[in-house]
């Protein structure tokens, strides 16, 4: 018996000790040093005073964490009524090939999604072909590089995470209970309301979750979609990095913005009553 | 309001509007994308000038089809070579863990299982940056204190390996776990009677009942090795992945080839996502 324990063991540490915690515990230390470059070796917290003392770094930060969960938001209203349309309107049948088809884009890598409303949105692009064709514009509107088209961008990405969890839970939903309340004469509105969105509160906030995650480390879409003034904090991590080479202050933001996204998952699956074991699958 | 009840004519299409709306949003990049790839054209835009397929089979001066375009497809087999061996081993490691956490009880097994959940909580390109610092750590080290030149740890293949390696295993050891789960251990029980060895259960029971499941993951773990920026940004050497080599080229600006390659990923992909389905669908049926 034990020898299977520890050929079962053996690899699960070695991977979780020398690829996660050992590089995390590193971020930390190299996010509390100096570079050398830039004054002396040693401990400090210059970093961490950087990033307070320059308002780019931690406007950026407050942005990124505020569109974050405006997107996260986004995507719930977005998702639900399609969740609710193929679990619970559709026919059965119909229901099996809408939720197949919806799965599908994901399976593509999110560059070539991007990429695919880059070229339907730039000035040159295939909306404004036809829009100033069909007359409705007299000259291309540039519709990329700005605030609103990335967050549409980032809801794009991140719809199916959302779809997922929320299907299963609507899946699990008594259609009696509907019923029921429609007898007694409830509208739509108040059987949203009071019985679906209470029933669905786990699936929400597990999609939620994630989406706000992913959302908050994207670094694809708001580069590609959101142009030179609507910076992400990703990429002040990537800026430190590669092209001004300051690890050290890259560490500093990187273990910020880890700590960032931590809280908020921590708060929200208090707030919800729920285990992340629970909420990943 | 639901299936089993009457509706209002506004209310029925009203929402297969937005249904229908919705499908359009969503697939809405990809038709274009696959459409334009076929358009006789240097710029991946409209107006359509005819059909062709240099795009992908040309191999003139001006235009190069993406089976003639040397850089991409070097980046192709980077890729692919990096996903056969992340999906190889994240299976492996993945299918260890998933016995593990499942069948086997020891100390501080909460707090390891707790860890092995973290990468999907830990946003991609922070686990780039803190592998790229330990590995750069690593090779100092070796290099000033044992005076030794560590390649690997530097930059290029093998950090890319290593770091989408960090956090595909994991979402393998939840597969694996799922069906695992469903695994009734009385026939386990009945074959160490009979006198079978725990690594023969292993081998002759347990395995063959998650062949599909092992089989699945490997595929998603191709894929979504296949597909990742953000880890692979910071870890990427002289030999850039499909994906990174794709956004150098629609950052700068491109031409349709790139619209080739994304045709050729969106059916690729699709083929291997609908098989997954398939055998996902008939081992629940089983």
């Amino acid at each position: 018996m034990r020898l299977t324990l520890a050929l079962f063991l053996t690899p699960v540490v070695l991977w979780l000790g020398l690829l996660i915690v050992l590089p995390h515990l590193d971020l930390l230390i190299m996010s509390f040093r100096m570079d050398p470059a830039f004054g002396d070796e040693g401990w400090s917290l210059e970093n961490y005073h950087q990033f307070f003392a320059e308002p780019i770094y931690w406007l950026t930060f407050v942005r990124t964490a505020g569109y974050s969960v405006l997107v996260t938001l986004l995507t719930f209203l977005v998702s639900l009524p399609v969740a609710f349309y193929v679990t619970k309107v559709v026919a059965r049948n119909t229901s099996r090939f809408l939720l197949t088809m919806l799965l599908l884009p994901f399976w593509v890598s999110e560059l070539v999604r991007v990429y695919g409303w880059m070229i339907l949105l730039r000035e040159s692009g295939v909306l404004n072909h036809w829009l100033t064709a069909l007359g409705i514009t007299g000259a291309p509107v540039e519709m990329l590089y700005n605030d609103a088209t990335m967050i549409m961008g980032l809801v794009y990405t991140s719809m199916l995470f959302m779809v997922v969890p929320l299907v299963s839970v609507l899946e699990s939903l008594d259609d009696s209970l509907i019923e029921a309340a429609c007898d007694l004469g409830a509208g739509p509105w108040t059987i949203m309301r009071t019985i679906v969105v209470p029933h669905c509160m786990p699936g929400i906030m597990s999609g939620a979750i994630v989406v706000f995650m992913l959302t908050l480390g994207n670094y694809l879409t708001p580069n590609l979609m959101g142009g030179k003034n609507s910076l992400w904090f990703t990429e002040q991590i990537y800026n430190q990095f590669i092209a001004s080479f300051n690890w050290n202050q890259g560490a500093a933001f990187g273990f910020l913005l880890l700590a960032l996204s931590s809280c908020i998952i921590w708060l929200g699956l208090r707030l919800t009553g729920q285990k992340l074991s629970r909420v990943v699958q | 309001m639901i299936r089993s009840l009457p509706r209002s004519r506004g209310y029925t299409m009203g929402y297969g509007l937005y249904v229908t709306l919705y499908f359009v949003f969503l697939f809405a990049p990809l038709a274009v994308t696959c459409v334009l790839a076929f358009n006789d054209s240097q710029f991946p835009s409209l107006p359509w000038k005819g059909f062709t397929l240099d795009w992908f089979l040309a191999d003139l001066p001006a235009r190069t089809g993406i089976f003639h375009d040397r850089g991409n497809l070097s980046s192709i087999f980077t890729s692919a070579q990096t996903a056969i061996l992340v999906s190889a081993l994240a299976t492996l490691v993945g299918t260890c863990a998933a016995f593990l956490f499942e069948q086997e009880e020891f100390p501080l097994k909460g707090a390891l299982y707790f860890l092995m959940l973290a990468p999907l909580v830990v946003p991609g390109v922070i686990l780039g940056i803190s592998i790229l610092i330990a590995a750069t750590t690593a090779g100092t080290f070796m290099e000033d204190v044992l005076g030794i030149d560590v390649g690997i740890l530097r930059p290029g293949f093998w950090l890319v390996v290593l770091g989408q390696f960090s956090f595909i295993t994991t979402f393998v050891t939840l597969v694996v776990s799922a069906r695992l789960k469903k695994f009734d251990r009385t026939l386990e029980e009945a074959a160490l009677n009979l006198g079978a060895t725990r690594l023969e259960v292993i081998r002759y029971i347990t395995l063959p009942f998650l062949r599909t499941a092992i089989i699945g993951a490997g595929a998603v773990a191709f894929l979504m090795s296949f597909e990742n920026f953000n880890t692979t940004l910071f870890l990427v050497g002289s030999e850039p992945t499909l994906p990174i080599n794709l956004y150098l080229q629609v950052r700068d600006g491109s031409t349709p080839v790139i619209n080739a390659i994304s045709f050729l990923l969106i059916v690729g992909t699709s083929l291997v996502a609908c098989v997954n389905l398939y055998a996902g669908r008939k081992t629940e049926a089983s």
